[in-house]
Parts: structure tokens; C-alpha cells; sequence
């Protein structure tokens, strides 16, 4: 699924990266948990999580996930949009909590990792 | 044992969350610079953020050493800190002593440990760079 029809599907606002939305995206990883992050992501996943500080981005970083959404409207700041820039990950944000998000993404076939 | 080709310690400074990762980013890019195999450089560069985390919310300063040799990856990891007194509690999955602090960075839900340990063996088992991967905790 292309990360730009996820965005219309989650109704989500880009942050950074409008130039990288036609990338696939196959598998999630979700979590508040930085260290659930790292200990399942597999590189090019799209990583899920309302943790919106600086450490989410270098956790995307660190595992590879393609792009970041934040969840639950959550917005961060422009420190850490920045940082996201520079890493070039993409990073979008929409008002959804993480379980309908979740839901929806499985609805269209995309799995979580383990 | 074969000779090592680079060594570079870097500094951790405990409790400063802003700066916490700069480390395995830098050891990322490195790696990278180095035309080793992506999936190697995200699992050493996963053992390093953990282990720069654990320095980070636990020690009062600590270093992190890459080493590379003809024949693997080492990180060796030091801190100065209260030390684990029951490694084996430590290593199970869940167990955590975070602060709320801590966990509102996203760490310290009782996985780091046991990610690098699980990181580390998979690797050892699976990658060539990282066959000798070693990761050691303790006070200088």
C-alpha cells in the first residue's frame, strides 16, 4: 500500500516528506515503546506510535522504518520535525487513536511484525 | 584474535536524554561508510542505542568502544552507575527499575537487555561481521 493512500485513509496531515508518499509500505510496527520498536522492526515498516520527542525519530532511524505516523493528534515539535527531515523519514500525524488505525491498516492487508 | 582495523570510544553523558542516541547515529554513519551490509549496521547499531539508553538513564557518564576487526564488530560498553545486582532479573523481558521519566522517553519497559542479548545472538549466528559481537556491562 502506497504511504499516500494511507494517508487518506487515516486522514493524516504531512509533517515532512510530502516528497516521499509513493513509497510501498507491507508491515507496521506500533508502539509507545521504543525498545518494541527496535526489537521488531525489519527495516521498511511504518512505524506507529504517540511518542512524539526526539527518541521516536532516532528510533526510526536506528530500525529503518520508512515513515513515522503519529497517532492520537499528537504533534511534535519542530525540533523534531527537523530532525526528521534531515533523516529524511517521512513523518505524518493524524487525530486517530493507535487501535483504529491499526484496525484499518489490517482491514487493507498490512501485517504487524514479530 | 585478528587485528583490529579501527577503534573509537565515544563518550555517553548520563541522564542527558536530548543527546541520547547521537552516539549509534554516528556509529551508524560510520558503518555506513564503510560499505558493510545494511542488515548488519541496524542490528550493531540497535545493541548500541540500547546500551547508550541504559548508560544514558542509569550511569552518571559512561563510553562506548566500536571495534572492527577483519572478522567482527565489537561494542564494548562501560559506565559508571549502581551496577545490575541481579543480572539474571535484569534480563528478563518486563523487568524494568525505570523512572516515569524514562519511560516517557519510551524506554524502560524491561526490553533492552534482553533486546541486545537477543540482537547480538541472532546476529551471531546469522551475519558474518557480527559473529564476535561483544557486549559487556560493568563499572570502570
Amino acid at each position: 500500500m502506497k504511504l499516500s493512500e494511507i494517508k487518506d485513509l487515516l486522514r493524516c496531515k504531512v509533517l515532512t516528506g510530502e516528497e516521499d508518499l509513493s513509497i510501498d509500505i507491507q508491515d507496521v510496527v506500533a508502539s509507545d515503546g521504543m525498545s518494541e520498536i527496535l526489537a521488531f522492526a525489519k527495516s521498511k515498516e511504518l512505524m506507529i506510535t504517540g511518542l512524539t520527542n526526539i527518541q521516536s525519530i532516532r528510533t526510526a532511524d536506528i530500525a529503518g522504518v520508512s515513515a513515522v505516523i503519529y497517532c492520537r493528534g499528537r504533534q511534535p515539535d519542530k525540533r523534531v520535525i527537523d530532525f526528521a527531515r534531515q533523516k529524511k523519514i517521512p513523518v505524518l500525524v493524524t487525530d486517530m487513536v493507535m487501535f483504529d488505525i491499526c484496525g484499518l491498516l489490517y482491514n487493507k492487508g498490512l501485517r504487524g511484525v514479530s | 584474535m585478528s587485528a583490529e582495523l579501527l577503534r573509537e570510544t565515544f563518550e555517553i553523558q548520563g541522564r542527558n536524554f536530548d543527546k541520547a542516541g547521537e552516539i549509534s547515529s554516528e556509529i551508524k554513519v560510520i558503518l555506513k561508510d564503510l560499505d558493510i551490509d545494511a542488515a548488519c549496521i541496524r542490528r550493531v547499531v540497535i545493541v548500541a542505542f540500547e546500551a547508550e539508553m541504559n548508560v544514558v538513564m542509569y550511569a552518571d557518564r559512561g563510553t562506548l568502544t566500536l571495534v572492527l576487526t577483519e572478522e567482527d564488530i565489537r561494542l564494548e560498553v562501560h559506565d559508571e552507575g549502581p551496577g545490575i545486582p541481579d543480572i539474571e532479573l535484569a534480563m528478563k523481558e518486563g523487568y524494568s527499575t525505570a523512572s516515569d521519566e524514562m519511560r516517557e522517553m519510551g524506554f524502560g519497559f524491561g526490553m533492552g537487555l534482553p533486546n541486545i542479548k537477543k540482537t547480538r545472538m541472532t546476529f551471531a549466528w546469522n551475519q558474518r561481521w557480527v559473529r564476535g559481537l561483544r557486549f559487556s556491562l560493568g563499572s570502570d
